[in-house]
């Protein structure tokens, strides 16, 4: 048996009626285990504009690299409190703040682990089906030998990992174009 | 511990491009660099899980929502959600946002010149039932101007956002109306390039679901990525 996939739509520009409402920029309630960290950024248009009616959503593993969810079959620690989904929406100067812990490092696709995620997906109005990308952590030793980010020209990884602003925000913007352009991914 | 079994990808053209200049707002938003090719870990086929407890029953009930009824034509929307094997997907978390029955949304960014409905938000959640079924009640939103090109209007719709059981499965569609004049000239709508992958974005009319004296109905089922046979399944088909 074989379905037809049902064809992606924009999420349009009153996409926050719902997801504002629904939004989850605390990842990590208290208790949970790993290094908390703030990633807040902007995602900007190919007239350098900021975009105001984007969706950021992100999916990662709790800071032991276990997933919660069944098809995770590492044996890792695994906490009840941490579901590992985050949902911002930009404000109206198009910047995004969430907050959450540093998650370790999953299994990956050449038997090694990876280096520490998050998978990140991107709705807006212009986008007719969402970008898929990930974000990476400054300063870890494991992205030089990262499978994925080892898939993309040299000259663009920077795009995927963040950067560790003086008050220690971890700053990661997001170019739809242009020289900067952010790598997005197809999986 | 790394083999995954991958989600497969779409078949050609069933899916819209990034840039699709009739709707202007691609311009400027899609993507130029072509799109990096990675193979799907366990970071892409696991995804947030939600349960009946992540809802309330008010949720799916649109009409049910304020101190007292919106206006509009009652309507349930029901359907299925299955990915491409055909297999249900369970305990799936479903959004679901649409315009009011004049064509307005509760929204700052709505400059649209029709009434707002004080019982009317237009958001509604629901969780999957074992066998992959849902349903909403609300009421038929309206069409409704946009400044796309000259004269633009959109068919009326309603916003869809599905989390499958993996990121690699979320989708966001919308849903049409059966019989709209105004689908063929919508850029959204015309935006996805094989005629039968656009024309599965419209409802079909629903009389088992009617409510006598009360509601009209639609179905639509939704369809998410399915994965790949496993390698046992396709040793069988080979006998
Ligand atoms: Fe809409």
């Amino acid at each position: 048996m074989s379905l037809l996939l049902t064809a992606a739509q924009t999420v349009g520009p009153f996409v926050s009626i719902g997801f504002e409402k629904a939004a989850v920029p605390d990842v990590a309630p208290a208790g949970v285990a790993g290094e908390r960290v703030v990633i807040a950024g902007k995602i900007f248009d190919g007239d350098g504009q900021p975009v105001t009616d984007a969706v950021i959503e992100t999916w990662q593993a709790n800071s032991y690299g276990k997933y919660a969810h069944p098809d995770d079959a590492q044996e890792k620690l695994l906490e009840e409190s941490f579901r590992g989904f985050g949902r911002v929406l930009a404000d109206a100067q198009g910047g995004f703040r969430l907050a959450t812990i540093k998650p370790g490092a999953v299994a990956g696709p050449d038997g090694k682990e990876q280096a520490p995620h998050i998978t990140v997906v991107i709705f807006m109005r212009g986008l007719l089906k969402h970008l898929m990308t990930r974000i990476y952590f400054p300063d870890d030793a494991a992205n030089v030998a990262d499978a994925v980010l080892n898939l993309v020209p040299a000259a663009r990884r920077s795009t995927l990992v963040a950067t560790k602003a003086a008050d220690g925000t971890l700053q990661w913007n997001v170019h739809l174009q242009g020289p900067k352009e952010t790598v997005f991914f197809d999986y | 511990m790394s083999n995954v079994n991958p989600y497969r990808k779409s078949y050609f053209n069933t899916q819209p491009d990034y840039l699709y200049p009739a709707y202007r707002s691609t311009v400027k938003r899609a993507p130029m660099q072509p799109l990096v090719q990675m193979p799907q870990t366990l970071s892409e086929i696991t995804g947030p899980l939600f349960t009946a407890r992540d809802v309330t029953e008010a949720d799916s009930d649109l009409t049910v929502q304020h101190a007292g009824e919106p206006l509009g034509e009652r309507m349930i929307v029901s359907g299925r959600l299955l990915d491409e094997g055909g297999k249900p997907v369970p305990h799936a978390l479903m959004e679901m946002w649409q315009a009011n029955a004049s064509g307005r949304y509760r929204h700052l960014v709505d400059s649209h010149d029709a009434p707002l409905d004080p019982n009317f938000t237009g958001f509604g959640r629901v969780v999957t039932d074992a066998q992959g079924n849902y349903r909403f009640k609300t009421i038929k939103p309206g069409a409704y101007p946009w400044r796309n090109h000259f004269n633009a209007w959109r068919p009326a719709h309603l916003h869809f956002s599905l989390f499958g059981q993996g990121f690699a499965q979320r989708l966001v569609t919308q849903m049409y109306f059966p019989g709209d004049p105004l689908l063929d000239f919508d850029p959204m709508y015309m935006s996805v390039p094989d005629d039968k992958a656009r024309s599965r974005l419209v409802s079909s009319f629903d009389w088992e679901n009617t409510l006598p004296e009360y509601a009209i109905a639609y179905r639509f089922d939704i369809i998410l990525r399915g994965r790949d046979a496993t390698p046992m399944e396709k040793k069988e088909q080979k006998k």
